[in-house]
């Protein structure tokens, strides 16, 4: 029941990201994004992380998304759109990646660490309580210093869009 | 219940493809979305590590990744909007104003 859960989010994700970077129009790009990010929130909830679940639906598929749409809209990608696919393809970027992927794959074949595949027993009932427990006691300087961090953004993405007045 | 290394296979397929679209596509809208993939896929085992393990820090390090997510596409993208403004040009290829 999981499993077959997990292959139907696994494969469909996993198409989407090809679309992502196979598509010639980055408008497609971007909607094969949404769908591969969907689809990475219900992997999440098959984790038993539905907090997280939500926050990647409100943040990746609400803002971000938005953002990315917009951008485009605001930008004409059509000469994107003419231009030839992967002009002349890079080698050695091709054979990193491919030995990248490889020994990955080999690491997580063949470790024994990943192999578990009985999760350990969560400290009963009331997660979310737990978690955010944690985060406002434990980690909460990292937090105040990521909320100052978009702020910060926020600012800087306004001066580095806004027209510049003569 | 699906074992662990098989979220790790999906991080890890995802992050080889989103470094393909970063190394080999040439449009900077195209090159920012992959970079999205790449952070996903690391969220996927940080949170699937600490599934496995009873570890609550997994969450809390992908709510920040995320929220560090979101700071950098905002900065991201004012920079594309003012490049085109300035250049008119979304080809990686062509932005060379830092080269010396």
């Amino acid at each position: 029941m999981d499993q077959g859960f997990f292959l139907l989010f696994a494969t469909v994700s996993v198409i989407a990201a090809l679309m992502v970077v196979l598509a010639r129009n980055p408008v497609h790009s971007a909607l094969a994004l949404m769908a591969c990010f969907l689809n990475i929130s219900a992997i999440f909830v098959l984790l038993e992380a539905p907090l997280l679940a939500v926050i990647q639906i409100f943040v990746y598929v609400g803002a971000i998304m938005v953002l990315f749409v917009f951008v485009i809209m605001m930008i004409d990608v059509r000469e994107a759109v003419l231009q030839r696919f992967l002009p002349g393809v890079d080698l050695p970027a091709l054979v990193l990646l491919v030995l990248l992927g490889v020994e990955m794959f080999v690491l997580v074949l063949w470790s024994d660490r990943f192999s578990v595949t009985e999760p350990v027993a969560m400290r009963g009932g009331d997660e979310i309580r737990q978690l955010s427990t944690t985060l406002f006691s434990d980690y909460l300087l990292p937090f105040e210093v990521a909320s100052v961090i978009l702020l910060a953004a926020l600012v800087g993405a306004i001066v580095l869009a806004r027209k510049e007045q003569r | 219940m699906v074992p662990l290394w098989w979220y790790i296979l999906l991080g890890v397929v995802l992050f080889v493809i989103g470094g393909a679209g970063v190394l080999l596509r040439r449009n900077i809208l195209v090159v920012l979305m992959s970079l999205e993939l790449l952070l996903n896929s690391v969220n996927i085992n940080f949170i699937a590590f600490g599934r496995y393990y009873g570890d609550f820090r997994g969450q809390i390090f992908a709510i920040f990744v995320i929220a560090i997510t979101a700071a950098e596409v905002a900065v991201a993208l004012g920079i594309l909007v003012a490049l085109v403004r300035n250049k008119s040009t979304l080809k990686v290829d062509d932005v060379t104003m830092m080269k010396g």
